[in-house]
C-alpha cells in the first residue's frame, strides 16, 4: 500500500493532477453547478466546456512548445507569430470583395498558416544552422514579430465581418466548440506522430545530447527545423482562433503573454526545460490547470486582474515540488519508510 | 643524431621563431576587434557614432549636445535596468521580471505617496522590497535548482499581479519632492542640461563598473559565467554570488522604477510591459555574451544609447511609424548575436 502510494506520489503527473482536482473542487464548492453540462440548441454549454474552449489556444501552442522544449529549446516567439497569423488572415479578408465566402476564408487561413510555417523555419534556421541559443533566437522574432504584425495591420485593429471565419473561434461542430475540436485534433496528431513512431524518441535523444545523437545517426538538424516549424504552425492556428473569437486582429494584444502561459503549461506538466523526456499528457493537464485557475478566479469572485498573482503561486509551487532538492527529500523519506517496514517485517518474523 | 645534439637544453632561452614578422598595429587592431571580449563593444561604439552622424546629416537640429544628453534623460531608467541585467547575464542567467518590477515600484511609490507617506521612507522601502524579491528569486534558482527563466517568470507574474492588487487605474504623483526631482534641470553650461535621474543612473554605472572590475564579487561573477564548475573547484563563493546577482538586479529594477516614476509622475499597472526585452537587447547589443563570462557595464550603457538613438531618429523622421522601432531592434539583435557567434567560434 505504501509502495503504491509512493509510486503515485513520485509520478510526474501526480502533482499537476492533484492541483487540477483541487481547483475543480474549489469550483464545485463555490458553484455547485460547475460540473453540469447542458445542451442548448444542439450545442454543449457549461463551465467545463468554457474552460476547454478558452484553453484551446494555449493548449495548441503548448503542444508545439512541448516538442521544442524536449529538444532543449524554447520558443518565445509564439505570441508574435499568433499576432502575425491573425493580422495576415484579417488583412486578406478585408482586402477581398467577399469576406463571407468560405473560399476566401480558406485562402486567408492557408496563407496565414504558410507564413507561420515560414517563421518557424526561420527560427529553426537560427537555432540549428547558425547555432544561436533558442531563447535568444526566438527573442529576435518575439521583438520584431509584433512590429511586423503592426506593419501588416498598419497599426489599426482590423475588424472583419465574415461568418465562416468567426466559426473558427466561436462556432460549434456536432455540438462541440470548433476550437476544442481543433485543439483535440492537433493534440492527437502530435501524440500519434511522436509516440506511435520513433519520432518522439529521436526528439528526446536530441534534447538529451545533440552531439551524441548526431553521431548515432540522428538527423538533429532536420528534427530541429521540424519542431520549430510545427511550434510556429500551432501558434499560427492558435492566432487564427484568437482572432476569430474577437473577429478582430489586434497586433498589440493578440496572443500577448501566451508564450508564457504555454511554457507554464509545459512546465506544470512535468516536462523539464533542460530537454529530454517530455509528456504531452502532462502538457494537457498543465494547460487545463492554467485555464481552470483563470476560471476559478472568476467564479470565486476575486477580481480577475489578480489572476497573475495566482499564476505566480502555481508556478512557484509546481517548480518547488518538482525541484531536485524536493525530490531528494522525498527519496530520503521513501528510504526511511522502506527501512522501517523492513524492521517491522524482521520483528514479525523473529 | 646531430639534430638532437643541436636542440637547446631545458632552461636555455628559446630562439625567436624565424619568419614571423613583429606584430603590426593593424594586426593588433584586428585582434582587438575579433576578440569576443572587446569586439562587440567596439562594433557597438562605431555603430552608435555612425548612426548619430547619419542622423546629424539627415535632420536639422539633430546634431546638438542636447539631443545627445536627452538620450540619457529619456533612458536613465533603462540604463539602470541594463546595469542590473548585465550582472545576471554575466553569470549566464536571465531576469524576465525587471519590467514588471519597474511597474510595481511606480505603483508602490504612487499609492504610498498618495496616502501621505514621506519620500524619505517610500524610496528606501521600494529598494528593500525589490531587493528581497530578487533574493527570493535567487534562492529559488540556487537552492531549488529552478531555471532562471522560470523563476524570474514567476516573479514577473507576481509583480505584475501585485500592481493590479494595489490599483487597476493610473495614480498620479503630486508629492512635492517627486515633482521637484522630475522638473529640476541641472544646467551644464551652453544651454545644455540634464535631470537628477541622469546623475543617479551614472552613479549606478560607476559603482557597477567598480564592483565588476575591481572587487572579489565582480571577478566571481565573471568566473561563474565562464564556468560555474571551475569556479566551484577554485573555491569561489559560487552559491552566494549567484544569489546576490539577482538581488542586484532586483535592486536595480526598484531604482529604475523610482527613476521611471520621476519621469512619468504616475504609477500605472501596465507601464513598462516588454521593458525586460529592451534591457536584454541593450545588454546583448552592448556586447555581453548571453552564455555569460564576457561583457562590460559600459557596453550595456552603449547598447541603451543605440536603442535611444534609433528611437530619436524615428521621431525625427516623423513619417516612420513607431513599430519600426521594434523591427530595427530585432534586426540589430540578430546582427549582434551572429557577430558574437562568429567571434567566439573563431577563438575555439
Amino acid at each position: 500500500m505504501n509502495a503504491l502510494l509512493l509510486r503515485t506520489v513520485s509520478s510526474r503527473l501526480f502533482w499537476p493532477i492533484v492541483m487540477l482536482l483541487v481547483l475543480v473542487l474549489i469550483n464545485v464548492i463555490a458553484f455547485p453547478d460547475f460540473l453540469t453540462v447542458t445542451v442548448k440548441d444542439g450545442h454543449l454549454f457549461g463551465s467545463i466546456i468554457d474552460i476547454l474552449r478558452n484553453g484551446a489556444p494555449t493548449l495548441i501552442i503548448a503542444v508545439g512548445m512541448t516538442l521544442v522544449i524536449a529538444t532543449r529549446g524554447i520558443d518565445l516567439s509564439v505570441g508574435a507569430v499568433a499576432a502575425i497569423s491573425g493580422a495576415v488572415a484579417c488583412s486578406i479578408l478585408l482586402g477581398s470583395s467577399d469576406p463571407g465566402n468560405p473560399g476566401t476564408v480558406a485562402v486567408a487561413v492557408i496563407v496565414a498558416l504558410v507564413i507561420s510555417l515560414v517563421l518557424g523555419v526561420w527560427n529553426g534556421f537560427l537555432v540549428s544552422v547558425i547555432g544561436i541559443q533558442p531563447i535568444i533566437a526566438t527573442l529576435i522574432l518575439m521583438t520584431a514579430g509584433r512590429g511586423v504584425a503592426m506593419l501588416i495591420t498598419e497599426g489599426q485593429i482590423l475588424t472583419v465581418n465574415s461568418a465562416p471565419f468567426k466559426e473558427l473561434g466561436s462556432g460549434f461542430w456536432l455540438g462541440i466548440p470548433v476550437a476544442v475540436v481543433i485543439g483535440a485534433v492537433i493534440f492527437a496528431v502530435a501524440a500519434l506522430l511522436t509516440r506511435r513512431t520513433a519520432l518522439g524518441m529521436l526528439i528526446e535523444s536530441v534534447g538529451i545530447n545533440p552531439e551524441a545523437s548526431r553521431q548515432a545517426g540522428v538527423r538533429a538538424r532536420v528534427l530541429l527545423f521540424t519542431v520549430y516549424a510545427f511550434c510556429a504552425l500551432s501558434a499560427g492556428i492558435a492566432g487564427l482562433i484568437l482572432t476569430a473569437n474577437q473577429t478582430a486582429a489586434d497586433a498589440n494584444n493578440t496572443g500577448l503573454f501566451i508564450e508564457l502561459d504555454a511554457i507554464l503549461a509545459v512546465v506544470i506538466g512535468g516536462t523539464s526545460l533542460a530537454g529530454g523526456r517530455y509528456s504531452l499528457a502532462g502538457t494537457l493537464v498543465g494547460a487545463l490547470v492554467i485555464q481552470t485557475l483563470v476560471t476559478t478566479v472568476y467564479t470565486v469572485g476575486i477580481p480577475p486582474i489578480v489572476t497573475m498573482v495566482f499564476k505566480a503561486a502555481v508556478v512557484t509551487a509546481v517548480c518547488l515540488l518538482q525541484s531536485p532538492t524536493t525530490n531528494a527529500a522525498f527519496a530520503q523519506l521513501r528510504q526511511r519508510l522502506a527501512a522501517r517496514t523492513a524492521r517491522v517485517k524482521e520483528a514479525a518474523a523473529s | 643524431m646531430t639534430a638532437t645534439i643541436d636542440r637547446p637544453r631545458t632552461g636555455a632561452p628559446l630562439p625567436t621563431k624565424p619568419g614571423r614578422p613583429p606584430r603590426r598595429p593593424v594586426d593588433r587592431l584586428r585582434d582587438v576587434l575579433t576578440s569576443p571580449k572587446s569586439g562587440p563593444v567596439l562594433v557597438t561604439a562605431v555603430l552608435f557614432v555612425a548612426v548619430f552622424i547619419v542622423g546629424g546629416v539627415r535632420y536639422n537640429g539633430f546634431f546638438s549636445g542636447q539631443v545627445l544628453l536627452n538620450l540619457f534623460v529619456d533612458n536613465s531608467y533603462l540604463i539602470v535596468l541594463a546595469v542590473g541585467m548585465t550582472f545576471v547575464i554575466l553569470t549566464g542567467g536571465i531576469d524576465l521580471s525587471v519590467g514588471a518590477v519597474v511597474a510595481l515600484s511606480t505603483m508602490i511609490a504612487a499609492s504610498l505617496l498618495q496616502t501621505g507617506w514621506s519620500p524619505g521612507i517610500v524610496i528606501p522601502l521600494i529598494l528593500v522590497l525589490t531587493s528581497v524579491l530578487g533574493l527570493l528569486v535567487g534562492l529559488m534558482i540556487h537552492v531549488f535548482k529552478v531555471q532562471p527563466f522560470i523563476a524570474t517568470l514567476a516573479a514577473m507574474f507576481l509583480a505584475r499581479g501585485l500592481c493590479y492588487v494595489i490599483s487597476k487605474d493610473s495614480i498620479s504623483i503630486t508629492e512635492p519632492t517627486f515633482v521637484a526631482l522630475a522638473v529640476t534641470r541641472i544646467p551644464l553650461g551652453g544651454g545644455l542640461s540634464i535631470t537628477p535621474s541622469v546623475v543617479i543612473a551614472l552613479a549606478v554605472v560607476i559603482v557597477a563598473v567598480w564592483v565588476l572590475g575591481f572587487t572579489r564579487f565582480g571577478r566571481t561573477v565573471y568566473a561563474i559565467g565562464g564556468s560555474e564548475q571551475s569556479g566551484m573547484l577554485m573555491g569561489l563563493p559560487v552559491a552566494r554570488t549567484k544569489v546576490i546577482v539577482y538581488v542586484v538586479s532586483g535592486f536595480c529594477s526598484g531604482l529604475a522604477g523610482v527613476l521611471f516614476s520621476f519621469y512619468t509622475l504616475s504609477g500605472y499597472p501596465l507601464t513598462a510591459v516588454g521593458t525586460e526585452l529592451d534591457a536584454i537587447a541593450a545588454v546583448v547589443i552592448g556586447g555581453t555574451l548571453l552564455t555569460g563570462g564576457y561583457g562590460f557595464v559600459l557596453g550595456s550603457v552603449l547598447g541603451v544609447l543605440v536603442l535611444g538613438v534609433i528611437q530619436t531618429i524615428i521621431t525625427f523622421e516623423g513619417t516612420l511609424s513607431s513599430w519600426w522601432t521594434k523591427i530595427f531592434i530585432g534586426a540589430l539583435l540578430l546582427v549582434f548575436i551572429i557577430l558574437q557567434k562568429v567571434l567566439t567560434a573563431r577563438r575555439r
